[in-house]
C-alpha cells in the first residue's frame, strides 16, 4: 500500500506537507532553509525581509523560559535586494520558497514585495506582526484600517499567493483578519509571537535588550489556537496555524481548529530538525487510523461540533 | 532535555586571573557549567553591554569553572576589567563539545584557543592520553595556559611564535604540518584563528587524518533556532561548534573564508 499524501494547496500554493518553518527560525541562508526542506518541511520560510539591511537588536535577543523562549531579534536581515540572491539559491535547489517580508511604510512594504516576487519566490508573507520593532516601525497589525491598506498596496505589486501574518496582541484578531482580507490577502498566518518578558533577579534588569520580547513555544498554543478558530470563523480565505506546534497532536488540534498549513518554529530548538518529520508522520498516522483520505478531510471538523454547542447555546441562553 | 542549563542565572566572580597579555581568566561556581564536556562554551551577559559566546577553559578545578577572555573589544575589556564579587550573567552549556577520541593526538592551539582545549587536554590525561600539544602565539607574552600545559604535557609541549621570542619561529600550522609529516596520529584537535585552522584542516586532510576544529561564528540566540551563526548547512551553536572532517568537508566554500555578519550579510574571515 503507498503512503498517504500529505499534500495540501493552500492560496494556489501546492505543498508536499502542510508543515513549514516559522518566519525567523532558521530562515538567514539558503544551505540551512534546504535542511528544513530536507527534514520534512512543505516550504520553506525566509526570516522577514526589509528594504535595507537591518543588525537587529543587540545580545542578550534569546531567553529560556519553561515552555518556550522570549525573543527580541529585531528583525535582522540583509535586505531585499540582497537577499533576492538567496531566493534564486534556494529555487535552483529546488525548494518553494515563502518569502516572508516588512517595511516601515505602505510604498516600503510594496517595494520589498515587488522586489521579491521578482526574485522568484513561490509565495509571501506579509509580516505585520513583528511584536520587537514597534517603536520603530509601529505596531501594523493593531489597526485593521492600515492592514488593509498595507495589504491592497502589497497586492498590487504581486501576483503571488499572499499570507498576512497576524498578531495575538490585539483586542479582536477576527477584525484585523478580516480586513487583511478585503486588502487582497489569499491566505491568513496566525499568529506572530505573544508580547512578554523576563526580568534578572540579580541584576534587577529585563534581561532582553530591547526589554520586552515575543514569547513562542509551547507556552503561547492555546492562545494560538484560540485565534486559528476565530481567524477560520471571520474569514473564506485559508488559515495558516503557528504557535508553538510541537507534537503531531498539537498539529492535528490546528488542522481542526480551522488551519489549512502549520508553521513550526521553536520546537526546532527542544526537538530538532527531526521534527518536521515526527509531526509528518504522526498526522499521516493519524489520518490512516480514523480513515480519512487526505489532509483538507480534516481542515476545521471541531467548528462542526461548535455549530451545535451554539444551536445549544441559543436555546438554553437567555436572550435580553 | 536540559532546560535549567539552558535557563538565565548570574554568578559572582570568585577570582580574576591574569593569564598572559590581554588575556585573563574569569573564576566562578556553576553547578551547569561543572557538568560540562571539553569544546562546550556559555553565553557571557553583561547588562547594558553584550552578550556572547565563550569557551569553557575549565571545568571544575577545585570546585570553580573558568572562561578565559583576550580583551580585544568593549565587552572583552569590561569583562577582563570585572573584580572578585562582581556578577556575570550566564546561559549554558551549549554547543556539542569535543568527543575524546584517539591514542596519540595532536593539538594545535592559536592566540586564544587553548581556552577551548585545556579541558580535554586534561580529561584525556586523566584517561591515560597526552597528546602533542602545539601552542601557537604572536609573541613569548601572549602564550595562553603555557604553565599549565608544560606542568600536564612536560615535553610534548610544542611552542611556537610568530615573531620568533620562545621555541620554534613561525605559524603554529606550520609546525603542526611538519609534525604530521614526521609522525603518525590519529587524531588532530584545534582551536584558534580560523585561518590557522583551515590550514591545519589541509595539512590532516592530506595526510588521511580524522580532525576536530571548534569553529565561532556570531552566535545570537545559542539554542540553534535564529539561524545566524550558520555555515553551510550547521549552526555553529548547536550542531558546532565542534566540526568534523566530515562536516568540514561540507562547508569548505566558507569555511576560512567566509562568515554572516548579524545583518546576515556574507562577509570575508579575517583572521
Amino acid at each position: 500500500m503507498s503512503k498517504l499524501s500529505l499534500a495540501v494547496e493552500v492560496a494556489g500554493l501546492r505543498l508536499r506537507s502542510p508543515l513549514m518553518n516559522a518566519a525567523g527560525v532558521l530562515g538567514m541562508s539558503p544551505p540551512i532553509l534546504k535542511r528544513v526542506y530536507d527534514s520534512g518541511a512543505g516550504a520553506v520560510v525566509t526570516k522577514s525581509i526589509g528594504p535595507a539591511p537591518r543588525t537587529g537588536h543587540p545580545n542578550p535577543t534569546l531567553v529560556r523560559v519553561s515552555c518556550g523562549a522570549l525573543n527580541a531579534m529585531g528583525l535582522p536581515n540583509p535586505g531585499a535586494e540582497y537577499f533576492a540572491d538567496e531566493v534564486k539559491a534556494l529555487k535552483e535547489m529546488g525548494v518553494p520558497v515563502v518569502a516572508s517580508f516588512f517595511g516601515g511604510s505602505v510604498e516600503e512594504f510594496a517595494e520589498v514585495a515587488s522586489t521579491l516576487s521578482e526574485a522568484g519566490a513561490d509565495a509571501l508573507e506579509l509580516n505585520a506582526s513583528c511584536p520587537n520593532v514597534q517603536e520603530e516601525l509601529g505596531m501594523l497589525a493593531s489597526d485593521a484600517g492600515n492592514v488593509e491598506k498595507v495589504t491592497a498596496a502589497v497586492r498590487e505589486e504581486t501576483r503571488l499567493p499572499l499570507f498576512v501574518k497576524l498578531s495575538p496582541n490585539v483586542t479582536d484578531i477576527k477584525e484585523i483578519a478580516a480586513a487583511a482580507e478585503r486588502g487582497g490577502a489569499d491566505a491568513i498566518t496566525a499568529v506572530n509571537t505573544l508580547k512578554g518578558m523576563a526580568i534578572d533577579i540579580d541584576f534587577r534588569r529585563p534581561i532582553l535588550t530591547n526589554i520586552t520580547g515575543g514569547l513562542s513555544g509551547p507556552a503561547v498554543k492555546p492562545v494560538a489556537l484560540r485565534c486559528v478558530w476565530e481567524v477560520a470563523e471571520a474569514v473564506e480565505v485559508p488559515v495558516i496555524g503557528c504557535g508553538g506546534v510541537t507534537t503531531w497532536e498539537d498539529a492535528v488540534e490546528y488542522l481542526l481548529a480551522g488551519a489549512s498549513a502549520l508553521e513550526i518554529g521553536t520546537a526546532v530548538m527542544t526537538h530538532g530538525f527531526e521534527v518536521y518529520g515526527q509531526v509528518n508522520e504522526g498526522i499521516r498516522r493519524y489520518l490512516e487510523e480514523n480513515g480519512f483520505s487526505g489532509v483538507k478531510e480534516v481542515v476545521g471538523l471541531a467548528h462542526q461540533i461548535g455549530e451545535e454547542q451554539d444551536s445549544k447555546a441559543d436555546r438554553y441562553s437567555i436572550r435580553v | 532535555m536540559h532546560i535549567k542549563s539552558e535557563k538565565n542565572r548570574t554568578v559572582k566572580l570568585t577570582d580574576i586571573v591574569s593569564e598572559c597579555r590581554d588575556i585573563s581568566s574569569l573564576l566562578f561556581r556553576d553547578e551547569e557549567t561543572r557538568g560540562a564536556k571539553p569544546g562546550q562554551y556559555l553565553m557571557v551577559w553583561l547588562p547594558g553591554v553584550d552578550e556572547v559566546p565563550m569557551s569553557v577553559s575549565a571545568i571544575d578545578m577545585d570546585g570553580l569553572s573558568r572562561i578565559t577572555v583576550r580583551g580585544v573589544g568593549e565587552m572583552t575589556l569590561r569583562l577582563n576589567g570585572l573584580s572578585p564579587g562582581d556578577r556575570v550573567g550566564l546561559r549554558g552549556p551549549f554547543g556539542n563539545g569535543y568527543t575524546v577520541q584517539g591514542e596519540k593526538p595532536l593539538f594545535v592551539a592559536g592566540g586564544s584557543g587553548a581556552a577551548s582545549l585545556m579541558p580535554l587536554v586534561e580529561e584525556m590525561h586523566r584517561q591515560g592520553t597526552t597528546p602533542i600539544f602545539v601552542l601557537g602565539a604572536r609573541s613569548a607574552d601572549m602564550l595562553l595556559f603555557v604553565d599549565r600545559l608544560e606542568e600536564t604535557l612536560d615535553e610534548n609541549l610544542v611552542v611556537s611564535t610568530d615573531d620568533g621570542s620562545r621555541g620554534y619561529s613561525g605559524y603554529a600550522s606550520g609546525y603542526a604540518a611538519k609534525l604530521m609529516e614526521e609522525d603518525v596520529f590519529d587524531m588532530v584537535y584545534t582551536c584558534g584563528p580560523e585561518l590557522m585552522m583551515a590550514k591545519v584542516y589541509q595539512s590532516a586532510r592530506e595526510h588521511g587524518l580524522p580532525i576536530q576544529a571548534s569553529l565561532e561564528r556570531y552566535v545570537k540566540c545559542a539554542v540553534g533556532l535564529c539561524g545566524n551563526c550558520a555555515i553551510g548547512p550547521y549552526r555553529v551553536c548547536k550542531d558546532g561548534p565542534v566540526f568534523d572532517a566530515d562536516m568540514l568537508s561540507e562547508v569548505q566554500s566558507e569555511f576560512g573564508v567566509s562568515q554572516m555578519d548579524a545583518s546576515g550579510r556574507v562577509t570575508r574571515v579575517e583572521h
